[in-house]
């Protein structure tokens, strides 16, 4: 199947006063049409620059990316401005994403005004399915979004990102301002518009859960690097990388007769400005030696399982 | 509760707190009892606004008094009616025998302090012992979690979240106290540095038998840190048991949406069983019980009235006109 969205060799660097950050460094990844890549990771691997970056939120240091066919690494301001209806973005906070001065109408209504393709009766229309589709009710078209609990911000962000009839949305962190009940609300929105309009999504999130609920395939991020990515199922039952397996064993179960194995993490985490060549989890990986300091390269170890780890076949026997 | 329960540990019985603002009254805690065994852990388990962290300021009577107001309960600790006692004897409970974690860590720091010097002044007030002892012991302390004595004189702003929970954990702990409050200690923390901080928590607690209040909306968590659980919603906890019966046997409607809503690794479900509506505002909460117009459940007995704390199998108590096991919502 063609990928819908494709990035290769990615980076994005920024100018620090320390040295150049290396946020995203050299991923390479790619997406199919309909499916939703969880990328995961901690807080500062890069799992969010990466998601803004393919989007062109913000501008990519080098690499290439590739949507639906098309190389769009450079685009004019008019073709970019084509490229924002077909790929949009759903943020974390939706106390902060919504412009607090207008109404909940105005804010959806807002993307389909500025692509200058509707006549205002089409407009007031698709504002008001638009309001349907994500279940906020018509009596709240004139609130501000103050005015509004979390989960209905948040659907208000949705149905904006929603507004041009996108065809991949980067949803990053989208339910973990929420509370847990209205969480659930959430996901299942997403996941009712997925089916019905055939949308991709990039989940970006830190939450293990809530990734693997949704998720068809992970990608794992440390340090702006991409250590393994397979579909859901196999990186839970048979992660391969050192990381994602202590990541994974990280998480407290559910399961109250599950015992914690923990997978020990080491010493301290390395700096992403100017880092050396080589694995930049070596100086905590309970396997690493020599070897490691060689730059890594992402292999497919089985059919659609790709790992970054010099010594994977070695561990993993 | 009755006075064979003034005999445990700790004992918090009836306990009614309210807010007000703006001229309306908030009502945050309605009559909540749970009792504690020294060495044990309960987990209060609930939604924001719910009245978790109220519950454990109340225990250590920090609640910013007004807006709020202890209306009524008492908690008791070994005896003692925490909420009799002047300012002065709680100052001597405080960090002594009752300690807080916050989710937070900058809560309880001081960033212009070092950090090391902020754990022996706990230690000092609470010990009639000289400073240099008092470092001595924070040193001891810092090195229990895990942070080198070199970082003594280091600052709060040069340690990474972890490591700053960590320094507030060794602060909560200086003293043995023998309750720990810990308010959602890791939701800020990645989880890699979750898992250590949580086996350290575990750790000290085993090792010093500190009775434990967990606050947390982590199922995972409850499961892998916690004896008993209590559901709280609307300021009341409509569920409690021990975490057997929460798990595998639980009744209440609000408990079955709460662990039908929240992903979990170990249990697949195509669709989240999303709790419909929101949680109750609590400046008029619903009459009879509060959860009933979420609730698939209900029926008209539910609207009205005070609803009855059955105790559905023994310890295990539940706040429903129809408790019943293995439904989904």
């Amino acid at each position: 199947m063609q990928p819908l969205m494709e990035v290769q060799h990615l980076k994005k660097y920024f100018k620090t006063g320390g040295g150049m950050l290396h946020a995203v460094d050299d991923v390479t990844m790619s997406i199919e049409e309909g499916r939703t890549m969880g990328v995961v990771g901690e807080s500062g691997c890069g799992k969010s620059t990466l998601g803004r970056t393919m989007i062109h939120l913000l501008e990519s240091t080098d690499g290439k990316i590739i949507f639906n066919g098309r190389d769009v690494t450079h685009v004019s301001k008019a073709e970019l401005h084509k490229l924002r209806e077909d790929v949009t973005i759903i943020f974390q906070d939706p106390y902060s994403s919504l412009d607090p001065r207008y109404t909940v109408e105005r804010i959806i209504r807002e993307p389909l005004v500025i692509s200058k393709r509707f006549s205002k009766g089409e407009i007031d229309d698709r504002v008001e399915e638009l309001m349907e589709m994500v279940g906020i009710d018509p009596r709240f078209s004139l609130s501000y979004p103050h005015e509004l609990d979390g989960g209905r911000r948040q659907r208000i962000g949705i149905a904006r990102a929603l507004a041009l009839n996108p065809k991949f949305i980067v949803c990053d962190e989208p339910v973990s301002a929420l509370d847990v009940s209205i969480q659930a609300q959430v996901l299942n929105l997403l996941q009712d518009l997925q089916e019905k309009q055939n949308l991709t999504y990039v989940f970006v999130t830190h939450n293990m859960s809530v990734v693997r609920h949704i998720s068809n395939d992970i990608s794992v991020m440390y340090l702006g690097q991409l250590v393994e990515t397979a579909d859901t199922e196999t990186t839970f039952k048979r992660p391969l990388h050192p990381y994602t397996k202590a990541l994974l064993s990280a998480i407290p179960s559910s399961d109250i007769n599950k015992k914690m194995e923990r997978i020990p993490l080491k010493g301290e985490i390395n700096s992403p400005i100017d880092p050396k060549p080589g694995c930049r989890f070596a100086t905590r990986c309970i396997y690493a030696t020599e070897k490691c300091k060689q730059p890594q390269e992402l292999r497919e170890i089985e059919p659609r399982h790709f790992v970054s780890c010099c010594r994977c076949e070695e561990i993993n026997s | 509760m009755n006075e064979k329960n003034r005999g445990q540990f700790l004992s918090v019985e009836d306990l009614v707190v309210e807010y007000t603002s703006d001229g309306e009254v908030v009502h945050a805690v309605n009559g909540v009892s749970f009792h504690l065994e020294k060495g044990k852990t309960i987990g209060l388990v609930g939604e924001t606004g719910a009245g978790k962290t109220t519950i454990a300021k109340s225990i250590m009577r920090i609640l910013q008094e007004p807006p709020a107001r202890i209306a009524g309960g008492s908690i008791w600790l070994e005896g003692t009616d925490l909420l009799k006692l002047t300012n002065k004897e709680m100052y001597e409970v405080r960090g002594k025998k009752v300690s807080m974690i916050f989710q937070d860590p900058m809560t309880s720091l001081n960033p212009v302090h070092k950090v090391g010097d902020q754990i022996a002044e706990v230690i000092q007030i609470h010990n009639n012992i000289s400073k240099k002892e008092a470092e001595k012991r924070a040193i001891e302390m810092l090195e229990r979690v895990g942070i080198p004595a070199e970082r003594y004189i280091e600052y709060p702003h040069q340690f990474s979240g972890g490591m700053k929970q960590r320094v507030v954990i060794a602060m909560a702990l200086a003293c043995n106290p023998e309750l720990l409050l810990a308010d959602e200690p890791t939701s800020a923390l990645d989880v890699t540095i979750q898992a250590e901080v949580l086996a350290m928590i575990k750790k000290l607690r085993d090792e010093f038998d500190t009775a434990m209040i967990m606050i947390t909306h982590d199922l995972g968590i409850v499961a892998q840190v916690c004896d008993d659980v209590a559901i709280v919603y609307a300021g009341e906890i409509v569920e409690y048991g021990s975490k057997e019966d929460i798990y595998l046997h639980r009744m209440h409607p609000y408990t079955v949406g709460l662990f039908g809503a929240i992903p979990q690794l170990d249990v697949h479900v195509n669709r989240l069983a999303a709790i419909k509506g929101l949680p109750p505002d609590p400046t008029a909460l619903p009459e009879g019980c509060h959860f009933h117009p979420r609730c698939p459940f209900a029926t008209e007995e539910c609207r009205h009235g005070e609803i009855p704390n059955q105790e559905v199998r023994p310890g295990h108590f539940c706040k429903c006109l129809h408790p019943e096991e293995g439904r989904s919502l």
